[in-house]
Parts: C-alpha cells; structure tokens; sequence
C-alpha cells in the first residue's frame, strides 16, 4: 500500500536554509508566545535548531500527505515547546503559515501541547512527559517488523528524562537493537525550576545510554553543521539505537533569556519583544 | 452462604476464546500483533508466539512502555493487541491509555486479562475493580466488557475490524455459554436476555449469568426482571437504559467496584432524564482476602445476593 507522494528534497547543502529557518522559527515563536501571553520560549529555543535541522536538512516527508506510510517519524517529546513544533511544522509546508495567529486561542487547532487529530504533521499527542520515547519505540519496532525503510527521531527535555517510563523503553530500544530509532537529548540542563542536576541528577548522561545499549553522539546542539552530521548520516553498520546528546542553551539567541530558567514559561513585555526582535537577526 | 442453585454443566475461561479468536484474526491479517508484559502465559498468548514469533512484543515488565508501544505500532500501520493483567494494564499504564491511545486516537487495542476480583486471595494490589471507572471517561475508547467465550470472541472480532481505540475486559473466571435468543454482537446496544416489567437488571461481564438466575427465582415469587447484558459500558445504550428506569427500579451488577462503573454510567445518565431507585451490586471498594467464590458471594454476586437487590429497588419503587 504506497500513497501518491512526492517527498520533500533537501538541497545539496542544506546549511544555509536549516541557519535561515531557524532564524524565522525563532522570531515567529517568539511572536506566538508574545501574543498568546502563553507558551514556553525557553525551551523552544534550546530545540529549534535540531527541529530546523531535521525538517530542512534530515526527514523523508511530504507535507500534502502527512500520513504517507514511508515518512520518517519526528515526535516532539517535550510536547510544550510548541513553539519550536509549530513554527517548524508550518515551515514545512504542513499548514498555512497564518494558522501560527491562532495560537492557543479558544478552539484553535494549536492547543498548547500538539494534537494529532487536529494537526496535521503531529505523530502522537505529548504534553505529559516521558510519553515520547515509548511511542517512538513502538514506531520504530513496527518498522522492524515489517521490514520499512523509515526512520524515527524522537526529540526530549533533559529534565524529562526524570521519568521513568523513558528508561522503561531505553532498556527496550536497546534490547531490541532498534537501529532506525534515534532519540536526541536537549540538554540544556535546566528544568521548570532549576538545574538537573541540582534537582535529579542525570550525569553522567551518555554512560547511561551506553549501558542501555544505545550508540551516543554529543553535539552542540546549536552548530547545525554537527547536528546534520550525527542526524542526516545513514544507519550504516550502527546494530544498536542512536541517542544524540545536544548540548544547547535554554532561551538560546536572546540575550536576556539565555541560561535562565525563568523564561521556562516566561513571557516577554513589548520592550524584551522589541529587544528579542533586534537580536533575532 | 452459597446459592442452592446447581451448578451450570459447562464453565469456560474467557482467555481462551480470547486467543483462539486472535490467533485466527492474526492469521488472515498480518497486520495484527500482541504486545505484552512478560505476560505471554497469563495471557495464552504462547500459541500466538509460536505462530507469529515477529509478531508477538514482549517489553517485559514495563507496562507504560507496553501502552506507548502499542500507540507506535498502529502509528506504523500494525493492529495491536495489548494485553496484560487488567490491574497492571490500567493502573500503571493510565496516562498512556488517556493520551497516547484515547486522546491520540491511536488503533490500539487494549486486553485487560484477569479483570475484577479474579485473582482473588492475592489481594487488591492485583484485582482491577477501579478500571471501568477509570476507563469509561476516557473519549475514544469503546470499552467492552464480554460475558462468556462467544461474546469475548465477537469483541475480539470487532475490535480487529473496528478503527480507534478499544478496550476488552476478559476474566479468567470459568463463566458459563450464555444461552441467547440472537447471537448478534452489536457494540453500544444492550442485549436484552430476559424481559420483565417490574424491575430491570442491568448487568455486564461475568454476573450476566448470575442475573439471569437472580430473575429466574424472582420469577418464582411473582416478579418479572428485565435482564441487559450492557457489555459496551462506553459508548452506553442510554435508550436501553432510559427503557429500563420505566420499570420503576434499577439493579445493575458489576464485578467491579460499585464506584464509578456500570452502576456510576447507569446513575449519572437516570439521575438526569429519568430519575429512578438504582440498587448497585458490585465490590464496595478494597476486599478483604478471600477466594474469588468467596468474594462473590461475600458482596452478593450471586442469585440471592442480586435477587435481594431487586427486592430492595422494588421496596423503594415510587
């Protein structure tokens, strides 16, 4: 059962769209979350340039067939960093830009956690943490079974990883030798209220994955040709599932938010705005 | 005491309608796959293992991976079935059931093996009376309940061939072949098993049988009893309901907690639009330990215990 589609091409050189996109990504959610009053630009930030790197430089997808059979899968994990969701999700092509205005407002199709069913291109719904990685892993074991060629990324907080259900599927991934599953880490080593590791430590981060039976790549999460190295390079002989550890900077490209785990939901006022705004160039 | 009533010739083990069913499903639709929490035997599923050995995903004893999994697996385009100790299955899997399956919508299809008090002396930590109140809030979800091997295999049945999320809730309490006037599975309709005007005996899952002996000795006493088998607890046959509270009393009976369940469905939806005395048979919340037989008959799911129900409901007809 194959479905008419025609799969998005990525440029030879896909680094100058991926910087571009994520440019745009990062001033539009700013704008989202500006005008909704709501949202989580801290962590919309530290994820926009892997988002901006998969959706421009990685993923097999065709935005007018979003359920198409041999699309990669990408599940935002950390389901309330829509922002960086949304913003890239329309950059793709998978809805109009303009449905970005309506932003958590009463019955818009973009709640403040995605939602399948109204929008297109969201694989599963998040928003309570530590679902992500099980669905992926499921996803990936379907893949498995039936032999398909697609791969599944699955993108989480650090703080996320506090759950208990990831590890549940880690041990599984791993297990299974899921070499089509890759799961990328936003270490920005903040959580809602403080630091990892002065909450629920989680260093050190790639032995733990390693004993899980996982092959581990840490990037800089915000140099897109390394994130395009680790994410866009083939299976290869890989036999065990991918984890790419992005080390990124919660708030990353505003200077006021930069490093702050206040602006985990914080919103700006029409002076940090206009200030993002000039920064945001 | 137990019920003088003898007992039926031929008693079955749900599960194994269950997998026989399956196992036949599987083979026409390689589609279909079981997923599992190390709990192939509990489940019967060592059959469907030898079978489809690819198809059968034990993650172990990792129920929230279990329920993710499966939503991952119909994302990929397979049919899973879910299956575990409805205890395990529903408790600690809860957040996934709500978001990954009902509020994804995802074609998952959940079995909650060894329902209710069926693990008996082991104690609350492992019967599952909660599941029905928890469950049948849920959107999305159709939540069955089946009363013997012929219904748990048409549940099987319709839920292969049904798109969206589903629950079946199976026993592994030896029931008896319902006899039934039609042998049509109809999801969202009661079944009507019995007819009688005075009172009305809603009942689901593994005291279907014990209603109909309950009005059987009503009947005796001058009493006709309505008796539904309400096997879909979501979405509920309100008409069916709404026909029943026209009788003037209302016993519903549940081997689940008396909270929240078939006899909570059957409340809120009278208590709005036909207001009506309920009598609810069920498990008043944590048991005490005994045997299955012993639970039973302890909290009055048994011909007598259900037969006074409905003397009670009658007693407080307007």
């Amino acid at each position: 059962m194959t479905s008419q589609h025609s799969t998005v091409t990525h440029p030879n050189d896909p680094l100058p769209m991926i910087r571009e996109k994520a440019l745009w990504m990062r001033r539009r959610a700013f704008r989202m979350v500006y005008e909704a009053r709501l949202g989580h630009p801290g962590g919309d930030f530290s994820a926009i340039d892997t988002l901006a790197t998969l959706y421009f430089g990685v993923l097999r997808y065709d935005p007018a067939q979003p359920a198409w059979e041999g699309r990669d899968r990408f599940i935002m994990s950390k389901g309330h960093a829509t922002g960086a969701l949304y913003t890239a999700l329309a950059a793709a092509g998978y809805f109009p830009e303009d449905w970005l205005n309506s932003y958590m407002q009463p019955e818009s199709m973009l709640n403040g956690h995605p939602n399948r069913n109204y929008l297109p291109g969201v694989e599963t719904n998040t928003g309570p943490l530590g679902h992500g990685v099980p669905v992926a892993t499921g996803i990936a074991i379907a893949g498995q079974v039936t032999g398909a060629g697609y791969r599944t990324y699955v993108l989480t907080g650090d703080g996320e990883l506090q759950e208990g259900s990831n590890w549940e599927s880690a041990m599984t991934a791993g297990h299974r030798k899921l070499r089509n599953l890759t799961l990328i880490v936003d270490r920005n080593r903040l959580q809602q209220g403080a630091e990892t590791e002065a909450t629920n430590g989680l260093d050190p981060l790639d032995d733990k994955f390693r004993a899980f039976g996982w092959h581990v790549e840490m990037v800089d999460g915000h140099d897109h040709a390394a994130l395009l190295d680790v994410l866009g390079a083939p299976v290869g002989a890989r036999e065990k599932p991918l984890c790419v550890i992005a080390n990124t900077v919660k708030g990353k490209g505003v200077s006021f938010m930069e490093n702050q785990a206040s602006w985990h939901h914080g919103i700006p006022n029409t002076e940090q705005f206009n200030i993002a705004m000039e920064e945001l160039v | 005491m137990a019920d003088p009533a003898p007992k039926p010739a031929a008693t079955f083990d749900c599960r194994n309608a269950f997998v026989q069913t399956l196992e036949e499903l599987a083979a026409a639709d390689p589609r279909i796959v079981a997923v599992v929490n190390d709990s192939v035997g509990s489940s019967k599923l060592g059959g469907f293992q030898k079978a489809f050995p690819d198809r059968l995903i034990n993650v172990g004893i990792a129920e929230q991976t279990m329920v993710g999994v499966g939503a991952g697996l119909a994302n990929g385009g397979r049919i899973p079935f879910v299956s575990g100790a409805s205890c395990f299955l529903t408790g600690r899997a809860l957040e996934q059931i709500k978001a990954d399956v009902a509020y994804s919508n995802y074609n998952v299809k959940l079995v909650g093996q060894s329902s209710g008090i069926a693990y008996g002396e082991l104690g609350p930590t492992h019967h599952s009376i909660e599941d029905l109140a928890w469950l049948r809030v849920l959107n999305n979800l159709t939540l069955i309940v089946p009363s013997d091997p012929w219904e748990t295999s048409e549940a099987v049945r319709w839920a292969a061939a049904h798109e969206g999320p589903v629950f079946i809730r199976v026993s592994r309490m030896p029931v008896p072949e319902l006899s039934r006037p039609n042998r049509e599975f109809r999801v969202g309709k009661a079944e009507t098993l019995r007819t009688g005007g005075h009172v009305a005996i809603i009942a689901c899952g593994t005291t279907v049988h014990l209603a109909l002996a309950a009005a059987e000795a009503l009947a005796g006493e001058g009493i006709e009893a309505r008796v539904l088998n309400m096997a879909t607890i979501n979405p509920l046959d309100e008409e069916a309901v709404l026909a029943a509270a026209k009788t003037g009393a209302i016993v519903t009976v549940e081997e689940a907690s008396v909270r929240g369940g078939l006899g909570g469905a059957v409340a809120e939806l009278t208590s709005r639009n036909q207001p009506v005395p309920i009598e609810m048979v069920g498990f008043p919340g944590f048991v005490p330990t005994g045997s299955v037989e012993w639970l039973f008959d302890h909290f009055g799911l048994s011909a007598s215990g259900i037969a006074a129900a409905a003397r009670r409901a009658l007693s407080r007809k307007a």
